[in-house]
């Protein structure tokens, strides 16, 4: 449900990675197919997600990071306003 | 002895948790929005994709109105079993310590695993014989168990890990082969393979999965006598 008239606010951008040091078979999965397609010399390739939102009150953003966008027991976030 | 077994959108092994609770209890199913229980002992929360899996396993569903519920369950001594996405979804909720991330193998796996029960201790597995081997099978793409090493060494201390993958049954590349785990007070379990599946020989490849239901009867009527 998309309520009229909220978060129109602030455009923000969420990024979410798994943490340093956990297995991340998704980028292991990436890192070895680029070289079959021929693109060498590439490594420490990671697969995380991306959130985007229009947000009024972006104090907000780490909160809903914490609680439900991302996971902080295995994943980093980094959160950019505008 | 009452059960309430969870339904969420995107849940699908509700049925089967249904079928295999009545075959120690009462129960009833209470769709994610009911607040009300209804004075139930102890609950099931169900595999499947709940919310589609969208955003992480179990994110979603972890903020449903029943989940409250089970919080409150879970502190008043219930006993509360999460089961494949049901296990996701403790975890996020903080209900069950560590999360569970995608498979090693980068698979949907279903296959049957062989299970080591650790601790006898346990009220989910009081009814199984200790050092048991369990055959049930298991089915997900997110079931690789994670927890950091201060929580890994503490539940490994506190006798937390109930059961393991026997050699050559860790699929999802678990940390320590863990395949179920209980929270600090002992009351509320979860893992990824499927003993609501396996309570019939003709259709689970086994009954051993009966033996997790059965000691949750052990313990609630034995609580109640």
């Amino acid at each position: 449900m998309r309520v009229e008239g909220a978060g129109r606010g602030l455009r923000a951008r969420v990024l979410i990675r798994p943490k340093a040091g956990i297995l991340d078979p998704q980028g292991v999965a990436v890192e070895r197919a680029l070289p079959a397609l021929g693109f060498t010399g590439v490594a420490n390739v990671h697969v995380g997600r991306l959130v985007e939102l229009d947000v009024d009150d972006p104090d907000q953003l780490e909160p809903m990071c914490r609680r439900l966008l991302a996971n902080p027991l295995v994943e980093d976030f980094e959160i950019i306003v505008g | 002895m009452r059960f309430a077994v969870l339904q969420f959108p995107g849940s699908c092994d509700e049925v089967d948790a249904l079928r295999a609770a009545r075959m120690v209890g009462e129960a009833e199913l209470v769709w994610h929005r009911d607040r009300d229980l209804g004075g139930a002992d102890a609950v099931i929360v169900p595999g499947g994709f709940s919310f589609g899996d969208y955003l992480r396993a179990g994110a979603i569903a972890r903020f449903s109105p029943a989940m409250d519920a089970v919080v409150e369950l879970a502190r008043d001594g219930g006993l509360v079993l999460g089961i494949c996405n049901g296990f996701q979804v403790l975890c996020e909720a903080g209900l069950l310590p560590g999360a569970l991330l995608p498979n090693a193998n980068l698979r949907f796996t279903c296959r049957q695993v062989e299970l080591d029960v650790v601790s006898g201790r346990s009220v989910f597995t009081s009814a199984c014989t200790p050092g048991r081997r369990l055959s049930i099978p298991a089915k997900h793409s997110w079931g690789r168990y994670y927890a950091d090493a201060e929580t890994l060494a503490s539940i490994e201390r506190d006798g937390q890990v109930v059961l393991r993958y026997a050699p050559g049954c860790n699929f999802n590349g678990s940390i320590n082969e863990i395949a179920g785990v209980c929270n600090a007070a002992g009351n509320v379990f979860g893992l990824m393979p499927h003993p609501e599946h396996a309570v019939e020989k003709l259709t689970g490849g086994s009954s051993d999965g009966l033996c997790i239901f059965r000691s949750m009867q052990l313990a609630l009527e034995g609580a109640r006598a």
